[in-house]
């Protein structure tokens, strides 16, 4: 009733191309941005903008970008973590060595580093796939792990192996370490988000994207028709790690501030990322975000709910925690195996012929 | 990411009601304690954080508190994780009247993440003995409190153990130490130092680092099996510990040989390893036994009336008793700046001031009921490490039990003091801090 397309007619192509067709879509998202901009900053505290609103958008940005590897052109990767402590690194170094080209700029092109690294990581995929793949990319994740805790020059001869992210500013507001301005973070992060989401699902429904999922659907078939294997998938490699390039650079200069590479890269990290495409949706910008929505938030909404709510010992919330949000997976994937993202468009379906269901 | 994104603030909403909701009245002291009684750390954590909650109980029930004014213990679970532990820290800093007035993270890499932070939130960080070693410099990180004695001075006393046992400093020389270590922050905290010990006195120094968690060493001890170093020093945490003490086992390595770091010498790290970990050693900066009149008291006032946080019969071990001096140190810092702002009602700065002056000698120990528990600690503005002494402690297998086997050495100040200036001063650097002068 509500949500139909009925009555909305399009006169040119461009309008039936748009990217979101019915106009409720557009009227939802329209608000999800205001309240993203405009309400968000104003009604959350530091605790909930810190610790909840900026790790869900950069793992939602790291999600996007496994997703268009795994999701949309079907290559496995669990070189996750590596490929963020990539961008990491490169933001680190460049903005030591040049302050001055502007952080967003630094963040850009930590990206293309990582796309560079991810493009030669990606190589392998041209004559392995599947399982084998993720092992190849598995030794990505473990190499470069092993090469910023040995070699010095990545992390300054720190004596600890720590990399910190020194103060830079934006406007005129300080945005990364300590004393940078909550809300001037978040909006920054909420701003390359929105941006780059909007950007994936873009190229996802363009040439490339339609070449990336010919390749997932039979690479056999798509190599006939005429999609050069060589450039979809080095291309989905190095757009894949361009945007979890930035997601590393932006976990470690604007959230954490400081990290050491074994705990804040490891594999679990990226198990996490992939775990929150596969509970999202594979192939799904939007179930990227509802991914991390699922991994991030669940785990502190059940944690505060039990401490704070019902003062739940501490160390027995954690176990609770950990039995729930495992159960929920498996309950969510018994539900829909294909992902959160899924729900969502079986839901709008529903809505669609709603209230006559045949 | 409709749903999400809509609801997050109303659940936000929902969330914070039981935060109004909260009764008004006497003024509290709350004191966050970053927890790990999950995951792979869990064997070290939960001994140290029932020692830490049980004397602060103690106080509540026996005088009421510290001058009267109750504690209120907020405990947030960390699983030694770094981005849940500033979760915790984001998420208790402003809790009750008094705000959160000192954290003690119990882990390196949640200490380096709150050293920036806390100095933005004016609330002292008191990392005992681990975190960031050049956060003695007190001039350069004020609100940061690493007594009563660094990593680095350790790694300087672990050295003039060895030169003890083979007849002087002299005797290093083409001897050979290896260090097997926690791959973080944390084990490579010591390294800096004993290769500028190593470069002095001439050894050669092997560093074998162990990737967390530290249940996988075969090739490390390998290594150390093939190239027979004469000592292995080890920075260890957690399930590692006890996987390195069964693995040096397996390869017969002479225990008295073998040092841990005071992070590696606790009961849960030698008991799996049997009448094989006998000898074992490890640093130490306080007795271990639960017969001192603190231990007494924890016992009637808590125990009894059943609000211990562990079990009866593992009070006195040694992590629990590290938990227990840490409280005890913090607490005689609000004590402390209670009287210098001749208030109850202090708040984390005030607590800073208290822990600048902290001066707990052994005549106040004799008081708390703690004789010869510990040495006597004093800090100053520039210092922030206190005394630095360390001594070492052996593990009795047959008796079950863990023993001091040395005096308390002093470190090596000529070799961790240039490192500490160096290291400070780089951060300093790094993050714009302008030294504070002291002594004005």
């Amino acid at each position: 009733m509500i949500y139909r397309e009925t009555g909305q007619f399009k006169s040119s192509y461009q309008a039936d191309q748009a990217l979101f067709p019915i106009n409720q879509d557009r009227y939802v998202i329209f608000a999800v941005l205001i309240v993203t901009f405009g309400i968000v900053p104003m009604l959350l505290n530091e605790y909930w903008l810190n610790a909840i609103m900026l790790p869900f958008l950069i793992y939602s940005l790291a999600a996007i970008g496994l997703n268009i590897l795994t999701g949309y052109c079907g290559q496995v990767s669990l070189g996750t973590g590596g490929f963020m402590a990539v961008g990491a690194y490169s933001v680190y170094k460049l903005m030591i060595a040049f302050p001055e080209l502007g952080f967003i700029p630094l963040v850009l092109i930590s990206g293309l580093i990582t796309a560079a690294v991810g493009t030669l990581f990606g190589l392998p995929s041209l004559r392995i796939k599947g399982f084998y793949l993720a092992v190849a990319t598995l030794a990505a994740q473990f190499f470069l792990i092993w090469l910023f805790n040995k070699v010095g020059w990545f992390y300054n001869y720190n004596a600890s192996g720590m990399i910190s992210s020194p103060p830079m500013t934006l406007f005129g507001v300080t945005i990364t370490g300590p004393e940078g301005d909550m809300k001037a973070k978040y909006l920054l992060v909420a701003g390359l988000v929105a941006v780059f989401a909007l950007a994936a699902k873009n190229i996802a429904r363009g040439r490339i994207g339609r070449n990336w999922m010919a390749i997932r659907d039979m690479d056999i078939a798509a190599e006939l028709i005429g999609v050069r294997p060589l450039i979809a998938k080095l291309s989905a490699f190095a757009v894949s790690s361009f945007y979890i390039g930035m997601a590393g650079a932006l976990y470690f200069a604007v959230w954490l501030g400081s990290v050491e590479p074994t705990e804040a890269f490891d594999i679990n990290q990226s198990f996490l990322v992939l775990f929150m495409i596969i509970i999202g949706g594979l192939g799904s910008v939007l179930g990227s975000f509802f991914g991390a929505a699922f991994l991030v938030l669940m785990p502190i909404l059940l944690k505060n709910i039990m401490v704070d709510g019902f003062g739940t010992d501490a160390a027995l919330a954690a176990h609770i925690e950990i039995i729930t949000v495992g159960a929920l997976i498996v309950g969510f994937l018994i539900i829909e195996p294909h992902g959160l993202a899924q729900l969502w468009r079986i839901a709008k379906e529903k809505l669609r012929l709603w209230p006559f269901p045949h | 990411m409709k749903i999400t994104k809509i609801s997050r603030p109303i659940v936000a909403m929902l969330l914070a009601l039981p935060l109004f909701c909260g009764t008004v009245g006497a003024y509290e002291l709350t004191i966050p304690t970053l927890d790990y009684r999950t995951g792979p750390y869990a064997p070290n954590g939960i001994p140290f954080a029932n020692g830490y909650g049980d004397y602060m109980n103690m106080l509540n029930a026996r005088d009421g508190g510290i001058n009267g004014a109750k504690i209120n213990l907020v405990a947030c679970e960390t699983a030694y994780n770094t981005k849940r532990g500033v979760e915790c820290y984001e998420n208790t800093k402003g809790e009750g009247e008094s705000g959160a007035l000192v954290y003690q993270p119990l882990s390196t890499g949640i200490t380096y993440q709150l050293i920036p932070k806390t100095a933005v939130d004016k609330i002292p960080v008191f990392s005992m003995g681990y975190g960031r070693t050049s956060a003695a410099n007190g001039k350069i990180f004020p609100w940061v409190f690493n007594f009563p004695a660094t990593y680095w001075s350790q790694a300087t006393v672990f050295v003039q153990y060895i030169a003890e046992k083979e007849g002087g400093f002299d005797k290093l020389k083409g001897k050979k130490i290896a260090l097997v270590y926690h791959n973080s922050a944390y084990g490579k905290e010591p390294i800096r130092t004993l290769e500028s010990a190593a470069a002095k006195f001439g050894f050669e120094f092997m560093a074998l680092p162990v990737d967390h968690p530290g249940q996988e060493q075969k090739s490390t001890w390998l290594q150390v099996r093939k190239e027979r170093p004469d000592w292995v020093l080890m920075w260890g945490w957690g399930v590692m510990n006890q996987v390195a003490i069964k693995e040096a086992a397996s390869i017969r390595y002479p225990m008295d040989h073998f040092i841990g770091v005071w992070w590696s010498g606790s009961e849960n790290d030698v008991l799996p390893a049997g009448d094989a970990a006998h000898g074992y050693l490890s640093g130490a900066f306080h007795q271990p036994g639960g017969d001192f009149p603190a231990h007494t008291d924890i016992r009637k006032y808590v125990y009894d009336k059943d609000m211990g946080l562990g079990d009866r019969d593992r009070i006195g071990e040694v992590l629990y008793n590290r938990g227990l001096v840490a409280a005890m140190w913090t607490t005689e810092a609000i004590r402390k700046a209670m009287e210098i702002h001749g208030t109850n009602e202090v708040k984390a700065v005030h607590v800073r001031d208290g822990f600048e002056a902290l001066d707990v000698d052994e005549a106040r120990l004799k008081e708390l009921g703690l004789p010869n528990f510990t040495i006597p600690v004093k800090i100053t503005c520039e210092n922030h490490e206190g005394p630095g002494k360390v001594a070492l402690q052996q593990w009795d297998a047959k008796a079950k039990k863990w023993s001091l086997v040395s005096g308390f050495y002093e470190p090596l100040r000529d070799i961790t003091g240039p490192l500490i200036a160096e290291d400070s001063a780089q951060y300093a650097k790094e993050n714009n801090v302008v030294p504070r002068i002291c002594g004005s």
